[in-house]
Parts: structure tokens; C-alpha cells; sequence
């Protein structure tokens, strides 16, 4: 599976959607997906592929990575996957 | 209704390993957070904390106690020791038989459960060390301090997170006010910062790796700290007859549920409750000359609690002095209110503001004042204390000068 994929069914499965109804272009927000929920996918992300991803729930503004729509998500864990690896 | 009034004080936490110590910390405006002292720390990504540093349970218990009493109880014990001895109260008789512990924790004996879960899942042992349940058991501390000081009153340990303390005292306070107790040894205690306890909270990733800056536009989370905070409250009357040293007085308290996350905070919630400690204890806002805030130096907290201050007051919130003593001695979780309340019982008693440290930026979104980084001198009658837990559990206390 690819990293996108694999990134759409933890976020499709924080959700309860089908992942055919994550798009690229879905921000957390239209997907219903409140902080606490952020914080639990992130850590399926950590888990899925091994990785440490620099989020500070009190400020994802400011933190490195970028959970401003899931295809910045997906940017973001392939980028960390393969700096990381 | 019997006033009720607080004649001993102790605690034991990062800022000092006493009353007085603590106090001075405050008012200089030191910090107790630093670099944790644990095994395994390069295993955690938050590695500060406000620990309590230079504390030896040789010599302060025997060997047999030492093998009964999680950190937590140690913490307890030594704060319970000065604020009784302070106090001067004796339990005998009559006296004995209606006074009792209430005591606020969170996690209860963590350190004792982090050891053994590690000796058995780690090291693979079969074994456990019989007095394990005894240890880790939140009641531990309560029932410790009830059996040293013959305290055969109501005594029980309350859990609803980082409102525990606040949550203990308003209980003791209530049993007083209302003719059941004389007095009540009460606050609250809590050892978090061992390897177990620091990854929970590095999970929820609401901690900072350098500060805690509560108010200040760049603070970037909460920092836990460890220790103990323990009161004698005590009828009014009780106390003015055997001539005993008033700190303060408790007027009164409020307790509420948001009923909505179990860690978003809400404005609403936290501002019911202030209106209620108010209420109940028929102060005008108008008198409240200094707020002890949850300020807990996460961004969700600390606009919320500024927003709720704002709705209650008014423009009297412009007036006051609201400031987060987190900032030195770290969250305390279960333990958090009662060391608090000493900087409440500074600003009655002292005239003296504790300072919110580490305030770097102003935020607009907490346009108070929150005494940035020096404490201040100033006569204050009413102090409230804030507490509003994970779970969206609040208690609110409100003390007055005596």
C-alpha cells in the first residue's frame, strides 16, 4: 500500500467514513475530526510507519507539520518517511 | 452555617520542602522546573519537570514505612506532619472521633506501579513485592496520615484529575460549615514524574520541552511537577477559643461538570463555577483582588480560563490580579490545588502576588493581568483558587483575609 493510501484509511478509520470519501483536498474539519481525534491519528501515523512526527496539539499552527488538508498530511508523512527511514 | 478558617499549612514540592521555603520561592519568583532526574530519560522526548529535588525518606521514616509508603504518601505525610504541627491541634476523644482526612489524587502510587509492572513485564519476574496493592492504592496517603494523627473522622481520597485538591478541600470545608467535623486535615498529593507517568502524559502532546509560560503568547504547553499541599481547616469559633494563628478563611467554593469533552476545557463550565464560589460565599466580584489560575500554560487552558474571568467580572477583570504559579512549580496534577492555595493564603495574609514566570509575549486572547515574571506587593481580601480538571470536572475555592 502507499504511504497516501495507507494515510487515508487511518484517517478514513478516525472518521468512520469509507476511505473513497477522503479526498486529498478534505481538511480535518470537513472529515469531523476534533483535536483529541488529530492527536489519535497522528499516533496511528507514528505506529503505521515508524516515525516521529513533530506535532504539539496546544499549537498545530506552529508545529513542523502541516495538517492543513489530508494531501498536506500525506506531504508531510512522505517527507518524514523518507528522512526517517 | 460555621465559618471555617485555616490554621496550619504544610507541602513539600519543587519550589521548597516547606511552607516558608515555598513561599520564598514564590515571591522571588523562582523556578522549580528542570531537567528530570529518572532512568530511562533518553527514552522520553519531555524531559523537564518540576521535581522535587534533595528529598531523602531515610531519617524522615523507618524502614518499615519506607517499604509501605508510595512517593505520593511520603509527600503526603511530610506536608501533613508540618501543617499539624503548625496547627497545634491534638486528636483525642470527642476530637478525634469527628475529624478526618480528605485528600485529592490523581494517580495514587504511580511510582509503585511503574516499578512493578516493570519487574514483572520487563525483567520477567513471577513475584511482587507483597505490600504492592497497599502502596499504589489512592487512599494510601489519606488513610497514613489518619492512623499517624488518630484521625478516626470521614476520611477518603477524591480522584477527578487535576481538580482533586481543590475538589478534597471544597468537601472538608463543606463538613465543617456544616457542624459535622471541628476540623479536617485536607489537600491533596501526587507523584507523577516517573517514566510511566511522563510517557502518558508525552502521548497526549500537550507538554512543553523548555517551559511552562502560562498567558504568554508563546508558551507551547504544561509542565508536570510532583509534590504535596496539606491544610488544617477548622471551625471558626474552635479555633479563636484555643487562641490558634488564622491563615485565612475559607467563604466558600463551587463545583461543576461541563459536561461536554473529556479534555477540552469550557468557558462556560470554568465560568459558572467562579460565579458560584462567588455566590456561595456572597462576595461581590468587586472585592476579588487575586485569581490563583488553572494556568496551565496550554493554549486551550489559558484563553479559556481569560475568557471566563472576562464574562464574570466584567470590567473589574481589568482590575484584578490573576496569575499561574504553574509557571514555577510545575502542574501538580491531583496535588495541583493545594499548593496553590498557598499563594492564595501569600496574597491574604502577606499582601504579596505570586508571579506568572516565563511571560515573554503578551496574547491578546489573555489581555489580563497576570503579574508578568515579579510578584507583587499588594492588600488583597478575597483570593480565588481555580481547578478545572481534564474531564471537565472545576471546583473553585474562594478564601477571604481574616
Amino acid at each position: 500500500m502507499e504511504i497516501r493510501d495507507k494515510v487515508i484509511a487511518i484517517i478514513a478509520d478516525q472518521a468512520v467514513l469509507e476511505p473513497s470519501d477522503v479526498t486529498m483536498d478534505s481538511t480535518l474539519e470537513d472529515l469531523g475530526i476534533d483535536s483529541l481525534g488529530l492527536v489519535e491519528s497522528i499516533f496511528a501515523i507514528e505506529e503505521a510507519f515508524d516515525i516521529s512526527v513533530p506535532f504539539n496539539a496546544n499549537d498545530p499552527q506552529e508545529s513542523d507539520f502541516d495538517i492543513s488538508s489530508v494531501a498536506s498530511i500525506v506531504a508531510g508523512i512522505e517527507k518524514l518517511v523518507a528522512e526517517q527511514k | 452555617m460555621k465559618r471555617v478558617v485555616i490554621t496550619g499549612a504544610g507541602t513539600i514540592n519543587a519550589l521548597g520542602h516547606d511552607v516558608p521555603e515555598t513561599l520564598e520561592a514564590m515571591r522571588e519568583g523562582r523556578c522549580g522546573i528542570g531537567q528530570l532526574e529518572m532512568r530511562d530519560l533518553d527514552r522520553l522526548a519531555i524531559k523537564i519537570g518540576g521535581q522535587v529535588k534533595g528529598f531523602e525518606a531515610e531519617g524522615i521514616f523507618n524502614r518499615q514505612q519506607m517499604a509501605l509508603y508510595d512517593r505520593f504518601t511520603q509527600f503526603t505525610l511530610v506536608a501533613a506532619r508540618q501543617a499539624i504541627a503548625q496547627a497545634g491541634l491534638e486528636f483525642s476523644g470527642e476530637m478525634a472521633a469527628k475529624c478526618g482526612v480528605i485528600l485529592g489524587t490523581s494517580g495514587g502510587g504511580m511510582t509503585t506501579l511503574d516499578d512493578n509492572y516493570r519487574s514483572v513485564y520487563e525483567d520477567g519476574k513471577n513475584r511482587v513485592h507483597p505490600f504492592v496493592v497497599p502502596k499504589l492504592m489512592n487512599n494510601a496517603a489519606a488513610s497514613h496520615v489518619s492512623m499517624e494523627f488518630n484521625l478516626k473522622g470521614p476520611s477518603f481520597t477524591v480522584a477527578s484529575a487535576c481538580a482533586s485538591s481543590n475538589h478534597a478541600m471544597a468537601q472538608a470545608f463543606q463538613m465543617i460549615r456544616c457542624g459535622m467535623a471541628p476540623a479536617m486535615v485536607t489537600g491533596g498529593s501526587e507523584s507523577m514524574l516517573c517514566f510511566g507517568g511522563v510517557k502518558a502524559w508525552e502521548g497526549l502532546r500537550v507538554m512543553s520541552r523548555d517551559a511552562c509560560r502560562p498567558f504568554s503568547a508563546n508558551r507551547n504547553g504544561m509542565v508536570q511537577g510532583e509534590g504535596a499541599g496539606v491544610f488544617i481547616f477548622e471551625e471558626y469559633e474552635h479555633a479563636k477559643k484555643r487562641g490558634a494563628e488564622i491563615m485565612a478563611e475559607v467563604a466558600g467554593y463551587a463545583m461543576s461538570s461541563d459536561a461536554s469533552d473529556i479534555v477540552m476545557p469550557s468557558k462556560r463550565g470554568a465560568a459558572r463555577t467562579i460565579a458560584g464560589a462567588l455566590a456561595d460565599s456572597a462576595i461581590d466580584c468587586e472585592e476579588v483582588g487575586y485569581i490563583n489560575a488553572h494556568g496551565t500554560g496550554t493554549a486551550a487552558n489559558d484563553k479559556t480560563e481569560c475568557a471566563a474571568v472576562a464574562d464574570v467580572f466584567g470590567p473589574h477583570a481589568d482590575k484584578l490580579m490573576i496569575s499561574s504559579t504553574k509557571s514555577m512549580h510545575g502542574h501538580l496534577i491531583g496535588g495541583t490545588g493545594a499548593v496553590e492555595l498557598l499563594a492564595c493564603i501569600m496574597a491574604l495574609r502577606d499582601g504579596v502576588i505570586a508571579p506568572t514566570i516565563g511571560y515573554q509575549e503578551p496574547d491578546p486572547e489573555c489581555a489580563l493581568d497576570v503579574v508578568p515574571n515579579e510578584a507583587r506587593e499588594a492588600k488583597v481580601n478575597v483570593a480565588l483558587s481555580n481547578a478545572f480538571a481534564f474531564g471537565g470536572l472545576n471546583a473553585v475555592l474562594a478564601l477571604r483575609r481574616v
